[in-house]
């Protein structure tokens, strides 16, 4: 029997990142789209079981892309909640929150402005659904670099996902519409830099066990 | 009076309000070689309820819009790479101009296969194209059902189309993805957009909702226009 996933709880209220995500977004976020890539990733999971079973290696093959997409989306969504945290809680604070981290990202990019602006042209250059991440490359305390990834690709395996924004347009569109900018804008209020410090210091153990 | 004849004629074509505006191939608009965003035949509210007037009017004059200035700074770039004979430049340019210009092409072929239901919305197809369809896909119903079922497939954002085969004159569907267009072998017939922005505010997370209420609204005669 293969294994079946479940959702994971937020670890604040559907309401707690407001004003900058309104809750409705949160709900749906959490309840539908999340909820959905866990669905149908079971779905492929069990399909593949009995692939294997059977060694049917055409549909194994053919499960890859649904396992790829829905498992992305599953631990995309997975580590994309635990980096966010309400704002105005000391996590929101990179200097407080995440002093290895800060060091990090000032020796690479110079300043938390120059690397905030990188992130942000980053986000802004994705054509199509897709993620923006902080990663550090090949494992905790490596280089850090920003890189996108699209539709629900996760980031390359042995690199550390720091944190991830969504930009999905299900992401942001019932409270900023087409105003990308205006979400990207209020999203660094709300990232959780304890989180990240985190795992740029100590890695992710397990993607599906934040 | 000539002067005055003329302002007035542009202001009319540009006002939306001459419904006069035939659907039909790629009747992209061109100002002194810039792109210019196409005005639609009908009204923001005039596809509802199969598509709500508020989206349609942030999807024609935000999202296409930026699709169309996009281009247009990327072509304003590749004239200067051009001029310049900056080879590297002209091909990093390519990205943009597929992605702006793909949005342009796409979002205004699809303006045109839309209608109200007064101005002949749902009606099915007649004629050759009818005929190919149900050779093809054994009547529309299939037809709707391999559509909404390849745009249900789609994995993030994109467009499925239907489309002919320029080689063999015979159709399919196609799905492509992010504003990747109809070029090359295929030729577009029938577009629908699978990004969340053209259905989210009205359908949410409930994309099949959508996918099911766009035939309501559909413009089958562009769709024969172009395959004729």
């Amino acid at each position: 029997m293969a294994q079946t996933h479940t959702l994971p709880p937020l670890p604040y209220g559907y309401d707690a990142l407001e004003p900058i995500i309104s809750k409705q977004i949160m709900e749906l976020h959490h309840q539908k789209h999340h909820q959905t890539y866990i669905n149908n990733l079971n779905a492929a999971l069990s399909a593949q079981a009995s692939a294997t079973q059977t060694n049917d290696v055409p549909t194994l093959i053919s499960l890859q892309q649904k396992i790829k997409f829905n498992g992305g989306g599953h631990i995309n969504h997975s580590l994309f909640w635990k980096n966010l945290t309400p704002p105005g809680t000391p996590g929101n604070e990179l200097g407080g929150a995440a002093p290895a981290l800060r060091e990090a990202i000032n020796s690479r990019w110079g300043s938390q402005d120059a690397f905030t602006k990188a992130f942000n042209t980053e986000l802004l250059g994705i054509q199509g659904s897709g993620w923006g991440w902080l990663i550090s490359k090949g494992g905790p305390k490596g280089r850090l670099e920003i890189t996108t990834t699209k539709d629900q690709d996760p980031v390359a395996s042995g690199d550390v996902p720091i944190f991830g924004v969504d930009m999905w347009e299900h992401a942001y569109y019932l409270q900023y519409l087409n105003n990308k900018a205006g979400y990207i804008e209020g999203i660094w209020k709300i990232i959780n830099w304890a989180e990240a410090e985190k795992r740029y210091t100590a890695g992710v153990e397990n993607l599906l066990k934040l | 009076m000539a002067a005055l004849f003329s302002t007035s004629a542009r202001v009319a074509l540009r006002s939306g309000a001459s419904a006069s505006y035939k659907a039909g191939a790629a009747s992209l608009t061109f100002a002194r070689g810039k792109a210019t965003l196409p005005d639609l035949s009908y009204d923001y509210g005039a596809l509802e309820p199969s598509i709500n007037g508020k989206i349609m009017e942030l999807h024609h004059k935000n999202h296409h819009n930026t699709y169309v200035n996009g281009y247009n700074t990327a072509i304003e770039q590749l004239q200067e790479a051009q001029h310049k004979g900056d080879i590297a430049a002209q091909i990093s340019l390519k990205p943009a101009i597929n992605f702006h210009g793909g949005g342009h092409l796409n979002h205004t072929l699809f303006w045109e296969n839309l209608a109200p239901k007064s101005a002949g919305g749902g009606e099915p197809p007649s004629g050759s194209l009818a005929k190919a369809i149900d050779t093809t896909f054994g009547g529309l119903d299939g037809f709707k059902g391999k559509m909404n079922a390849a745009l249900a497939g789609i994995q993030g954002s994109g467009w499925a189309w239907l489309v002919k085969d320029k080689q063999t004159g015979q159709i399919s569907i196609r799905t492509y993805a992010n504003q990747d267009p109809v070029v090359g072998q295929f030729e577009p017939l029938l577009g629908i957009d699978a990004w969340e922005h053209a259905y989210y505010l009205q359908y949410q997370n409930r994309k099949a909702e959508y996918f099911s209420a766009i035939w309501d609204v559909i413009n089958w005669k562009a769709a024969e226009k172009r395959f004729s």
